[in-house]
């Protein structure tokens, strides 16, 4: 009897997925401890994060932690308000900005003949591979020369053009076929009527997952509040949570180091559970060649 | 279309100068400066190849610590983490959709955490006194007798950095992978069925992965971004830089060490330069391995 070919994408349980669920479930529990530990450890009393021996799950749960950590916050002369005012800022402009050039150079890159196309995909997809911190000396230099240090624009312009998220777009605008653009020509629309009447609806998908790889970057950034600014109330609440982080050691700094690791991963796991099928949508058009 | 050929020019011309200013210049500022002499305050000053000579031959901490880290560091976390999304990503396509999303948030989460936010939660779990999780857990088992300082004992610090770069690897590749192999054409199992294929490894071997090269190269692409992103970890894990006797130093650590404690710029650009270097290379065996032949 030959082999019946596999399921993939099966539409109902059948006993044969059975053998990967014995193999998922537990490693899932793995990878999920870390986090399960985090909102535990962020509810639990004082005499619970000492606790000897140590308890994974906490037993009282207060909001002693929060309350700490915004005191604290308090008493260092900046609110936490002002840390995340401008985390929001900086991130919700980023992620705006960023789409906005990523859809229109896509748009240009996929449907437009023109010199220099070849080595400019070619440019972008080397520049994937670009790892921010292997650079941050010179871009740190470009930054002071171009005199935005201790602003918000030195936030923002670094992390505007991101390959990847240009990349899946370009990637997703080729799908659209060229008979629905020609058509438009033919109605006497101009570029920008296609790229908002047209383009931009069309590639929702692709939008949504740039906006959710945006914002995970933006707002887990370090190396602008670090390297770009030199005044407390302009940095951002992923720099001011590290640096909770570096004194776990002093008590009751752990309890609120884990509050603000909570403030920090929440946002990024709402985000991508509401958009997460517009991702997997992206997802299928991102291959490269 | 219609003769207006400056319109491609201007739709990316926004894009295309921050990509220049922030992307392009400072990777070709790095490989200008790693010929100088720089100390940030005085004008670069052109030495030619000395910092890359002195990189070989004088950098004992580099050749000794950072080189085989990184290389250890990256041979492990790059493939290990690429195979282990593969995998888990074929597995996950042939679950129902409920149970494959729930899955797939689980195992994508740790990514989203990227390193930084997550550095508390190791940093108590490896604790070094009885109060640590891990300790506690050994101790109890009776693996070991007495607290182990993880976080401070040379012998574990890299090996403590490479599970947690490879339980938060599962990021975008992985998602792309997932949707690669959800997204072959049925008819080519079923012709690969006729065709003679006997079980799965065969179907996996001849016709999932031939079928979603572009993905698999995606994926491979940014398991090395990761890779090489997550170098920082040691820092954070450990709390200082250097890390203990340099048992955790990676290159993006030696370079933040050199630039920005020591303010040699020029030898950190040097150090940036050979990064990028190590990077294309991968990238490049990879495209080797996945591209259409």
């Amino acid at each position: 009897m030959a082999f019946k070919s596999s399921g993939i994408n099966p539409k109902r349980f059948h006993r044969s997925q059975l053998k990967f669920y014995i193999f998922l479930v537990p490693f899932s529990i793995f990878m999920a401890l870390p986090i399960v530990f985090i909102v535990n450890h962020a509810f639990k009393p004082l005499d619970e994060l000492y606790a000897f021996p140590p308890r994974f799950f906490v037993q009282q749960p207060t909001t002693e932690n929060f309350r700490n950590l915004f005191q604290l916050a308090e008493s260092s002369g900046i609110p936490l308000s002002r840390y995340l005012f401008n985390s929001i800022f900086v991130t919700v402009l980023v992620v705006i900005l960023s789409i906005a050039l990523s859809t229109l150079a896509g748009y240009a890159l996929s449907k437009k003949q023109f010199k220099g196309k070849k080595l400019l995909l070619e440019m972008n997809n080397t520049a994937l591979m670009f790892v921010p911190i292997a650079v941050m000396i010179p871009r740190f230099l470009t930054v002071s020369l171009i005199g935005i240090e201790d602003t918000f624009l030195a936030h923002i312009l670094p992390l505007i053009a991101m390959p990847v998220g240009l990349f899946l777009i370009k990637q997703f605008i080729d799908q659209i076929p060229d008979s629905l653009i020609e058509a438009a020509v033919m109605d006497g629309a101009n570029d920008l009527k296609i790229y908002w009447k047209i383009i931009l609806p069309l590639i929702k998908p692709a939008i949504a997952t740039a906006a959710i790889l945006a914002f995970q970057l933006v707002w887990n950034d370090l190396e602008t509040s670090t390297l770009y600014t030199t005044s407390e109330n302009m940095r951002t609440l992923a720099f001011f949570m590290s640096t909770l982080a570096a004194q776990t050691n002093v008590v009751v700094g752990q309890g609120m180091a884990a509050v603000a690791s909570l403030i920090m991963f929440v946002p990024n796991l709402v985000l991508f559970i509401i958009l997460q099928s517009k991702v997997m949508n992206t997802m299928a058009h991102s291959g490269l060649k | 279309m219609k003769g207006n050929k400056k319109n491609p020019y201007l739709f990316l011309l926004p894009y295309l100068s921050l990509f220049t200013l922030f992307i392009i210049v400072p990777v070709l500022m790095a490989i200008f400066l790693s010929f100088t002499n720089f100390n940030t305050i005085e004008a670069p000053d052109f030495i030619g190849f000395l910092n890359y000579i002195n990189l070989i031959t004088q950098d004992e901490i580099f050749m000794q610590y950072v080189l085989p880290n990184t290389i250890l560091f990256a041979v492990i976390v790059g493939p290990g983490g690429y195979i282990l999304s593969f995998i888990l990503a074929w597995i996950l396509a042939q679950l129902t959709r409920i149970p494959r999303t729930i899955f797939a948030l689980i195992f994508y989460s740790p990514s989203m955490t990227a390193g930084i936010a997550m550095a508390v939660v190791w940093r108590v779990i490896f604790s070094g006194n009885q109060l640590g999780y891990a300790n506690n857990i050994l101790m109890n088992m009776g693996v070991i007798t007495e607290p182990i300082i993880w976080l401070q004992d040379t012998r574990y610090i890299l090996l403590i950095m490479i599970v947690v770069a490879l339980w938060s690897s599962m990021g975008v590749g992985f998602l792309a992978m997932m949707s690669g192999v959800l997204n072959i054409d049925e008819s080519l199992y079923e012709a690969g069925a006729i065709d003679g294929v006997k079980n799965r490894f065969q179907e996996l071997i001849y016709i999932t992965i031939p079928s979603m090269r572009p993905q698999m190269l995606f994926g491979a692409v940014m398991a090395i971004v990761g890779t090489f992103s997550s170098g920082a970890v040691g820092v954070q894990l450990t709390g200082a830089n250097p890390t203990p006797s340099y048992a955790g130093q990676l290159m993006v650590n030696h370079i933040e060490d050199y630039g920005f404690i020591r303010f040699e710029m020029g030898y950190a650009a040097a150090l940036s330069v050979i990064l990028l270097l190590i990077i294309y290379l991968f990238a490049y065996i990879s495209k080797k391995l996945f591209s259409e032949t």
